[in-house]
């Protein structure tokens, strides 16, 4: 891997509407052929953020640049960056072909080259025979690609795209998910997707940005911010985890505490600096969390619970354990092709354990 | 039971309301002077008309009037809908609702208050005057129809064109007009209807050197209703008739 050339600079984007303050003080730098996503819930400012690039909203203050030149100034007709919406935005009076050939058009593509192009970008996203049709005879999914062609046929140097598979239905939207990944490789262009999806954005992006109320909570690839969360909203927004209360007995040095989690104590890591009688959340995703029957024999530490609840998902059987604190956790486990009668019933005894190390650990937040 | 009603009652609503257009239209092929009795087909009311050089005259005078009236109306009150769609300013509500309180004023009190305002500038009452008259009261009928249809539209297309690279004036003349520009021609359509047949607002702007048909018609009925009358409200009838079909026609157009 070459060291990433860091394409897009933010900051110190601010900006207030009234007295909401959607974007505060918000740096980041986005390299150049990345596949970038901004995720957060509604009303964190992703959207806010994307507009802003796309030169569709003013900054109360800051400064954005690209490839090193202020664009501020510029507006969003004269940026080399195209954004695909979230309605698609296609103008229904004009053809597929008319569509995708008017950003070059109105950048004074000469004639000859516009059709050759125009038949390239609508071959990328295999729409080839669609040419002459207009967007409302089109599907939903059909109209999508209309729309990645249209903007990826000015060849941006970014590709701005605003929860653009969120209309699709969930099968369409996964087909789509990959079908952009693969474009994305195949153009090169830098990609900055915006979605409230967890599931997309940790399948499709290069690096991800976590964002709440207008703040970074996290920045990272998928990975890092699946395993590693910076904090218990990012732990809660990336997927589904368990929230247990502790509290740090014996500091080892090296980042390894002696924490004391439902009355028993374990030996834990964690990346924070935590002192002897700090309050932590320990956290534990349920793909993690081991269920065993009680009966077994058991070699390390355990606790124990009562399965109030068992939920067949098809792929996993996902248990509600009841801990004696009265916390519950939910356990997410494959089914053992070796063990048919592999199930628990309702109000059984379980022990609960995790592999040591795969919990993260973090300061107390309520 | 229930349909019989059902029908008889609409038969009776249509009655009312078409009878006495129909007689009109029966009486202007009517050989018979006084409309009375049926006296044979004929085209001669038609003929006489033509012949009539006082009313050809009016009649070209009224067309002129219409067009010129409902071109400019039309221009004025699609940039209008568009400045009320796009762009925020001071006093766009106010603008707005003063645009339906325009169309709901009484005809004559929008008489009386053209008339008081040509005579305080001093404009010779006549075509300019009347072509004013006519736009001020077409205006807001084109406003509304480009306004819904503007509102219908995704405005994030808009953007989109920005997005692509395209001009204020691009986004005008490339996504706006193409598409607003069925209920543009429903507008200047209806305004030209609207002008064709105003009488009130007319008889008060209009002065004597410049007569337009349905003054002159007024005029001839009050001393007595001529065969002749019944030819020219019937093509009158008839053009307005397949102009607001036309302009329907275009704003049930899907978009």
């Amino acid at each position: 891997m070459n060291e990433p050339r860091a394409l897009l600079n933010l900051n110190h984007l601010s900006k207030t509407y009234g007295s909401n303050r959607v974007l505060d003080n918000f740096d980041l730098t986005i390299f150049d052929g990345e596949f970038f996503t901004l995720l957060g819930p509604s009303g964190c400012g992703k959207t806010t953020v994307l507009r802003m690039i796309a030169g569709l909203e003013d900054t109360d203050t800051g400064s954005i640049q690209l490839d090193g030149q202020d664009i501020g100034q510029v507006p969003a007709e004269k940026r080399p960056i195209n954004t695909v919406f979230q309605s698609y935005a296609l103008f229904p009076h004009m053809t597929v072909f008319d569509n995708v050939a008017f950003g070059l058009r109105m950048s004074g593509v000469a004639k000859e080259e516009i059709a050759p192009r125009v038949a390239e970008a609508l071959e990328m996203v295999r729409l080839g025979d669609f040419a002459q049709r207009k967007p409302a005879q089109l599907s939903g999914g059909q109209q999508q690609r209309v729309a990645i062609a249209r903007a990826v046929v000015n060849r941006p140097k970014l590709l701005l795209l605003d929860e653009s598979l969120s209309a699709l239905d969930y099968k369409l939207r996964q087909q789509m998910q990959i079908e952009l990944k693969r474009l994305q490789r195949k153009l090169g262009i830098t990609f900055v997707y915006v979605t409230h999806d967890q599931e997309e954005a940790l399948s499709m992006s290069d690096r991800v940005v976590v964002m709440n109320k207008g703040k970074v909570q996290q920045l990272g690839t998928p990975r890092e911010i699946y395993e590693q969360p910076a904090n218990l909203f990012v732990a809660k927004f990336i997927g589904e985890i368990n929230q247990l209360d502790g509290e740090i007995v014996a500091v080892d040095g090296n980042h390894e505490y002696e924490v004391k989690v439902e009355g028993l104590q374990w030996r834990l890591h964690a990346e924070h600096n935590f002192k002897a009688g700090d309050k932590v959340n320990v956290l534990l995703r349920p793909e993690d969390v081991r269920v065993e029957y009680i009966d077994d024999p058991h070699p390390d530490q355990y606790l124990v619970g009562e399965v109030v609840e068992r939920n067949y998902k098809g792929k996993t059987l996902d248990s509600l354990i009841r801990l004696p604190s009265g916390i519950e956790v939910i356990a997410s486990e494959f089914f053992d092709e070796d063990d048919p009668s592999f199930d628990y019933s309702l109000n059984q005894k379980v022990a609960i354990k995790w592999v040591p190390g795969w919990e993260v650990v973090l300061p107390h937040e309520v | 039971m229930a349909p019989i009603f059902r029908w008889g009652f609409m038969g009776l609503v249509l009655t009312l309301i078409y009878i006495p257009i129909l007689v009109l239209v029966v009486n202007s092929f009517n050989a018979s002077k006084y409309g009375i009795k049926w006296g044979g087909f004929t085209f001669k009311w038609y003929e006489k008309f033509w012949n009539n050089d006082g009313l050809m005259t009016a009649a070209l005078n009224s067309l002129t009037v219409s067009i010129v009236a409902a071109s400019v109306a039309t221009v004025i009150g699609t940039l209008a809908a568009v400045a009320l769609h796009r762009y925020q300013f001071k006093g766009k509500a106010l603008l707005s609702s003063m645009v339906f309180v325009s169309m709901l004023t009484p005809e004559i009190v929008m008489a009386i208050s053209l008339l008081i305002v040509f005579m305080a500038l001093g404009i010779k009452l006549g075509f300019i005057s009347l072509v004013i008259g006519h736009i001020t009261f077409c205006l807001p009928f084109v406003i509304v129809a480009v306004y819904s249809r503007l509102k219908g539209f995704d405005m994030k297309m808009l953007e989109a064109a920005r997005d692509l690279g395209a001009s204020e004036s691009s986004i005008f003349w490339k996504i706006i007009l193409p598409l607003a520009l069925p209920a543009i021609a429903s507008g200047w359509l209806l305004s030209f209807t609207l002008s064709l047949d105003d009488v009130i607002v007319s008889a008060f702007v209009t002065g004597p050197g410049y007569e337009i048909l349905p003054l002159k018609v007024y005029s001839m009925v009050r001393v007595g209703v001529s065969p002749e009358v019944n030819a020219i409200s019937t093509i009158l009838l008839v053009v307005s008739l397949v102009l607001v079909v036309i302009s329907q026609l275009l704003l049930r157009e899907d978009k």
